[in-house]
């Protein structure tokens, strides 16, 4: 979290807001200031304050996105698109619904090339499929780092009079806001703000229809009040993320590019998504012979915090379904993900010492498992 | 043709791999190789590993009751000097 987000979060839990839903003096003041947050979220999305709520976090936002959409448009049919390399908040409620309903029909997974990216084609023939409700493809994939072709996605959906349902969980804050979608999903701590606030983007013109009864709360979209301690910080570190994201973005890329090139002077590694068209932030390889879970610990061991997507590092045993649907080698896989300036200012130099370190470091977890001459 | 079994049955990644390309590394050209595996992230990075060495990929079979996987692959080149290769975006098989 950006430190301004936080100096705002703890500035408001201990102004100790009120109930924005009553009527008195503190009540107003908090209501007023839950408005500006909303203000200030819409204009940078390029929509209207209504159109905007706030729910407990980016994947309880686009699951609620989904299930609006599916509900809307229940008089259509039940069928659900979306691409192979979604978050798991869409393809497990996706296969929840195809499950429920005995049909594995009502759930179709569209598949991605080696880079990461929606096949386009694929991804029409199957909204064009009668009884198809919605399609969801994500701005970009916060674990591979590439980039979604959401205009053309858009204008597909729209010829076949298919909302699109656009999860922006891993880009908002880094890229250029998405202007292609039909329902938007976002999550605060993509632009440095606290975890457990999502946004949920609903125009006007979609339909969409929360299931379940009426609500109050957040313009009908969810049941769940907003803290605003925490909708505050969110807002302000959007504020301070979106003036600068320009010059963010550029120094990011051009560490990820160096970073990139480093890992490609590995041997056998399978650098992974697509080196342009993608986020700022992100990348992901992965090296033959190598534990992804004992190179984590090496890293880790040296100072550096990395993710994994092998199997060996979560808890089901299975790889990452990103890295699977590309077809690209899942295990001894690492993932950066650079923080913001504001949070890491000293990122270059951490970057430099990575590049001298990473080589070794594989040389250890592969003398490890024997494996230094195959 | 040569054939060799690598039975790596309850070994998980990368160590099916790791015991794949051993057996690969002083197997002749042509080399048939198939391996068991019960490990999940097989099915991914035994292909992947064919792609990135320059291995032939014949198939790959689904057996149940103990269930495991039952991978066929040929060996096409010797790991020493199989240089570059591998498609999409990355440089593979480099030697340090």
């Amino acid at each position: 979290m950006l430190p301004s987000a936080r100096a705002t979060l703890m500035a408001a839990l201990d102004a100790g807001w009120a109930d924005p839903q009553r009527l008195y003096t503190e009540a107003r003041r908090a209501r007023a200031l839950l408005d500006q947050a909303r203000e200030l979220l819409a204009d940078g999305l390029g929509v209207r304050p209504p159109e905007v709520s706030f729910l407990p976090g980016g994947p309880a936002a686009l699951r609620a996105g989904l299930e609006g959409l599916r509900y809307a448009g229940r008089r259509r049919g039940a069928r659900m698109v979306a691409t192979a390399v979604e978050h798991s908040a869409i393809l497990t409620t996706g296969r929840y619904h195809a499950a429920q309903a005995d049909n594995p029909f009502l759930f179709a997974e569209v598949g991605v090339d080696r880079l990461g990216r929606v096949d386009l084609p694929a991804l029409e023939d199957a909204i064009s499929v009668p009884g198809t409700v919605l399609a969801a493809v994500q701005s970009a994939n916060g674990e591979i780092g590439t980039r979604q072709p959401l205009e053309r996605a858009h204008a597909l959906c729209q010829r076949h009079d298919i909302p699109l349902l656009v999860d922006a969980m891993a880009s908002l804050g880094r890229d250029p806001t998405p202007a292609h979608f039909d329902v938007l999903a976002g999550d605060a701590r993509s632009w440095g703000g606290p975890a457990g606030l999502g946004v949920l983007v609903v125009p006007e013109r979609t339909r969409w229809r929360r299931p379940g009864p009426a609500s109050e709360v957040e313009h009908g979209r969810t049941d769940v009040e907003p803290v605003i301690a925490v909708a505050l910080a969110a807002a302000e570190a959007w504020r301070q993320t979106r003036a600068n994201r320009v010059d963010e973005a550029a120094r990011s890329s051009a560490l990820i590019t160096r970073l990139r090139e480093a890992a490609a002077d590995l041997r056998d590694v399978d650098v992974v998504g697509d080196p342009d068209d993608r986020l700022p932030h992100v990348l992901t390889f992965s090296l033959l012979y190598v534990d992804g879970e004992a190179l984590v610990t090496e890293l880790d061991r040296r100072g550096f915090a990395v993710g994994s997507g092998s199997a060996c590092t979560s808890s089901t045993l299975e790889p990452s379904h990103v890295l699977a649907a590309m077809g690209v080698l899942t295990h001894g896989n690492v993932r950066i993900t650079l923080p913001l300036n504001a949070i890491a200012p000293t990122m270059e130099d951490d970057v430099d010492r990575f590049i001298a370190e990473l080589p070794d470091a594989v040389a250890v977890v592969r003398a490890q498992l024997g494996a230094s001459d195959l | 043709m040569n054939e060799i079994e690598v039975d790596a049955r309850g070994l998980r990644c990368p160590l099916p791999v790791i015991r794949l390309a051993a057996a690969a590394r002083d197997a002749p050209d042509g080399t048939r190789i198939t391996v068991l595996t019960s490990d999940p992230a097989a099915r991914h990075d035994v292909p992947a590993w064919c792609r990135m060495r320059d291995h032939e990929l014949v198939e790959i079979t689904q057996v149940s009751e103990p269930a495991y996987l039952r991978i066929v692959v040929v060996v096409r080149s010797q790991p020493s000097n199989a240089a570059g290769g591998g498609s999409g975006s990355a440089r593979s098989s480099r030697t340090m």
